[in-house]
């Protein structure tokens, strides 16, 4: 096992070279250079400062040089300073936006889980019941739902119409004058709609996932076994059924890690969430390089990672595959 | 609050409301019965109008400031924090006439040659230093200096000598005569005590300023929200209103939902939000709306390289093809009105005589067939030497105006035999791509006017290379000249004559259809009193709005 996991360690490295060469490369494919965006249009630039500001960005150096002086930062685990006109160290940037994020999906994915494992037992073993056919649909709704518009929508009539939940942001104006307790449940408030519209369009793959495997389960002969020794219906499906359906749902966790620190652009612009996902965007937009390259690498991190975790919890769940490694 | 005379462009996204299609489209929740909220406050005229200082002002702005030093940023957010924060040596006034800042007056010699400014003896910055003429001089400095990343040096460096001879006289000298040179120094005057000899590209200042305006620095939380409070000790007097909060709203629907519930006091309304979605009385009673022109014009402008465009009757038969007032009424719900040349309608360097291209088919089908351009082969598409009368208009990416505008003169456009297509591009792209190499035949885009007139780098034909702005490759001598001379001409009535003219040639080249002028729509809650309308707008008085004391809603 151990050694099992030093090779998968050791085999990262090239990978993670490989994923930063390619994203490097493809950046920088992308038409226009941070320094357009305050120098282009601009009567009161002079042509000298294009040169001197790619000169400072060290822009003005072939790529592969450039390239190489990013890894080299890199592995000094230095990201280097964003080219936006804040010039902050990408790091400071990224780990101001991080917990929110993080926050969000993590308690997204939870009710996800929470919601769905439920409907997809109900679902297979009561198959082509009412109640298997109306979740059907209904998380198919939910899976064809725009979830910009359903936030517009829930914040329009719960928001405003209502008056139930704040409509946007994660704190209050006066936050800062309110006691820990009240603080806390500020912040509750301001993400429940948040919460509930991300999860709401994640419901539909992890139900139907979770339904399909419990409806391969149920089939197997130690089912039959179980039911033919007089367990009740119960023990069956809770103990002997769910555990061996619940087994690739560890993978799907482990597919999740990189998306924890992803946020959605689109999300977090209509709920003013300041997260990853708007940070990436305008990254992205203002050609500013180093912060892309930073998030692509810690998401890069992830994937391997959060890959390498769903192997080895699957291998510490299922004794077969324990056996075979 | 200076205003910046920057000639940018203005790429903010517009993004139309979704809620008419979401209303149409879900019944079901109408089945929802839910409780009416009750307004939290009963907004009423207050009867009490002797200012009162209290309460915060939060205001929505759709994008996180990036640098609160205003000589390092170009972005709209920035700027409108920074302007509170800052003062320049002079600014325009509600009537967009210069009126002294920092200066308490300023002379300009009579061959233009030399600007001498006397400088307040009142003003302390925010952390109590007294401000003086050395943290003018230094501002110069570094403006000029190659190490300073700012994109506002042009100007300064034509200065050729710049003085400060005691502590509240400031003297600079010019090569040439620059009439544009006086509204220069509305820039931000930064602090020399905290600056000097610091590296102001990382200058803590950036992320927490120290000012001598109205409003002083209290915290900036990334992505979240800039809070200000008044500077007590402002030397025109304290401002009434106690904080302002920008809270960063980045979608513009939920900005006006936020706006409805009551989370935010101020913000731009699209023209749709304006025209159809504030009529309902809680809004009426809640809230005032505004309506001006907006100191920018979208156009189409044609690439005069390209043999088609080279022909003046092909670009006024364009001209006439197209119905600006269908597109103001279309693409702006008739909140604007048809441009007609590159000032402001009713500012002062606007030429008023320029006569209309209305809209004339008829005209436009004669002028084409003038010029050679005729269906000679009969596929609905003029012609003229085999080559078919069909080129691209490009725009931007994210402006629902420009796009909007661009499919209703492709059409108008069709109906005169002229085959228009539309290509939509990212920003960076359009740029880099097509516009600065001259890689295009017409584009749809839009300027920010200048209050100053000085039109030199958008229309003199020395702006023509790579990366000028004079991208559509406009020569004519009689232009430069008069570009030259209105640069060099202090007088109003002189330059307005000048200017006058000029606006004269365009109109007959028509290098531009120019298209609309939109109008900017802001709101603003009810309980603020003192908000005067006037030529520049109406943030002139800010310092004098006030909410009575029975209206106010914040206390803290």
């Amino acid at each position: 096992m151990v050694l099992y996991l030093a090779k998968r360690l050791v085999m990262m490295v090239p990978l993670l070279l490989g994923i930063t060469l390619i994203s490097f490369t493809v950046i920088h494919l992308a038409p226009g250079e941070p320094t357009d965006l305050q120098t282009d249009l601009n009567p009161d630039a002079g042509v000298e400062l294009k040169e001197r500001l790619r000169a400072q960005y060290g822009l003005d150096q072939p790529l592969a040089v450039q390239y190489g002086q990013w890894v080299k930062r890199l592995v000094q685990l230095d990201f280097g300073t964003s080219f936006s006109q804040d010039r902050r160290p990408v790091w400071d940037k990224i780990v101001e936006r991080l917990p929110i994020t993080v926050l969000i999906n993590v308690l997204s994915i939870a009710l996800i889980l929470a919601v769905s494992i439920p409907i997809g037992i109900l679902s297979a073993t009561r198959r082509n019941s009412t109640f298997d056919r109306l979740t059907t649909l209904f998380v198919f709704i939910g899976f064809a739902t725009p979830s910009f518009w359903l936030a517009l929508l829930l914040m329009d009539y719960l928001g405003v119409y209502l008056g139930w939940f704040p409509i946007s942001g994660i704190k209050s104006l006066g936050h800062e004058y309110l006691t820990g307790p009240q603080q806390i449940w500020d912040v509750i408030h301001h993400l429940m709609l948040p919460i509930l519209v991300s999860a709401f369009g994640g419901l539909a793959g992890f139900s139907r996932y979770m339904r399909s495997n419990m409806l391969e389960v149920v089939q197997q002969d130690y089912i039959l076994t179980a039911r033919a020794k007089g367990l009740s219906e119960k023990i069956v499906i809770g103990k002997h059924a769910l555990r061996n359906a619940l087994l690739p749902l560890i993978t799907l966790l482990g597919l999740s890690v990189p998306g924890l620190i992803g946020g959605s652009v689109i999300f977090e612009s209509i709920f003013a969430i300041p997260g990853m996902g708007k940070l990436f965007y305008d990254g992205v937009m203002m050609r500013d390089y180093p912060l892309i390259m930073g998030i692509l690498v810690i998401g890069a991190v992830l994937t391997l990672v959060g890959n390498l975790l769903a192997d080895v919890g699957y291998a510490l769940a299922d004794p077969r595959i324990r056996n075979q490694s | 609050m200076s205003h910046r005379t920057i000639f940018k462009f203005t790429s903010e996204p517009l993004v139309l409301s979704r809620r008419l299609i979401i209303w149409g489209l879900l019944i079901m929740v109408l089945l929802m019965v839910g409780c009416r909220q009750q307004d939290v406050l009963l907004e009423k005229e207050g009867d009490d109008t002797t200012p009162v200082p209290g309460d915060t002002i939060i205001t929505g702005t759709i994008a996180d400031a990036s640098n609160l030093l205003p000589m390092l940023s170009t972005d709209s957010a920035s700027t409108e924090v920074s302007s509170a924060i800052y003062n320049g040596l002079i600014r325009y006034n509600k009537d967009l006439e210069f009126e002294g800042d920092l200066a308490e007056s300023w002379q300009v010699s009579d061959d233009g040659l030399e600007i001498v400014f006397h400088l307040r003896h009142d003003v302390r910055w925010h952390d109590g230093a007294p401000f003086t003429s050395a943290d003018v001089l230094f501002t110069y400095q570094l403006l000029i200096d190659p190490e300073t990343p700012t994109a506002y040096s042009e100007r300064y460096k034509q200065v050729t000598e710049a003085l400060a001879p005691d502590p509240y006289t400031f003297i600079v000298r010019y090569k040439k005569p620059l009439a544009s040179a006086l509204i220069s120094w509305g820039m931000g005057i930064h602090p020399k005590h905290l600056l000097e000899g610091q590296e102001i590209a990382t200058s803590p200042l950036a992320r927490a300023p120290i000012g001598t305006g109205p409003y002083r620095f209290v915290e900036w939380l990334q992505g979240e929200k800039i809070v200000l409070e008044r500077n007590e000790d402002y030397f025109e007097g304290a401002p009434y209103i106690k904080r302002i909060v920008f809270r960063i709203i980045p979608d513009l629907t939920t900005m006006f939902l936020e706006l409805q519930s009551g989370g935010l006091d101020k913000m731009g309304l699209t023209p749709l939000q304006y025209a159809r979605q504030t009529k309902a009385p809680g809004f009426v009673r809640r809230f005032n709306k505004y309506r001006y022109p907006a100191f920018s014009y979208t156009y189409l402008g044609y690439n005069l390289n390209k043999p088609m465009f080279q022909d003046r009757r092909v670009r006024q038969a364009l001209s006439y093809a197209i119905n600006k007032q269908e597109l103001v009424d279309g693409v702006l719900l008739g909140l604007g009105q048809p441009a007609n040349g590159p000032y402001k309608p009713g500012s002062w360097p606007n030429n008023a005589k320029i006569k209309p291209y209305p809209y004339d088919p008829a005209k436009a089908k004669t002028l084409l067939d003038e010029a050679g351009w005729s269906d000679h082969d009969g596929d609905g598409i003029r012609d003229k030497d085999g080559t078919p009368l069909a080129f691209t208009m490009i725009t931007n990416q994210g402006n629902d105006q420009r796009i909007k505008s661009g499919e209703i003169i492709q059409r108008r456009f069709q109906e005169i035999g002229v085959d228009a297509k539309l290509r939509v591009i990212e920003w960076a792209s359009l740029l880099k791509e097509f516009i600065n190499p001259g890689n295009f035949d017409v584009t749809i885009m839009a300027w920010t006017v200048p209050i100053d007139p000085d039109a030199y780098n958008v229309w003199h034909s020395s702006k023509t290379g790579p990366n000028g702005l004079n991208f559509i490759g406009f020569k004519n001598d009689r232009v430069d000249e008069l570009l030259e001379q209105g640069r060099s001409t202090f007088d109003q009535a002189e330059r307005k004559k000048i200017y006058d003219e000029f606006q004269e040639i365009l109109a007959e080249e028509q290098p531009y259809t120019f298209l609309f002028v939109p109008d900017s729509l802001p709101v603003v809650a009810r309980r603020f009193h003192g908000i005067e309308e006037a030529p520049s707008g109406i943030m002139h008085n800010f310092i004098r709005w006030y909410v009575p004391e029975a209206l106010q809603k914040y206390q803290r």
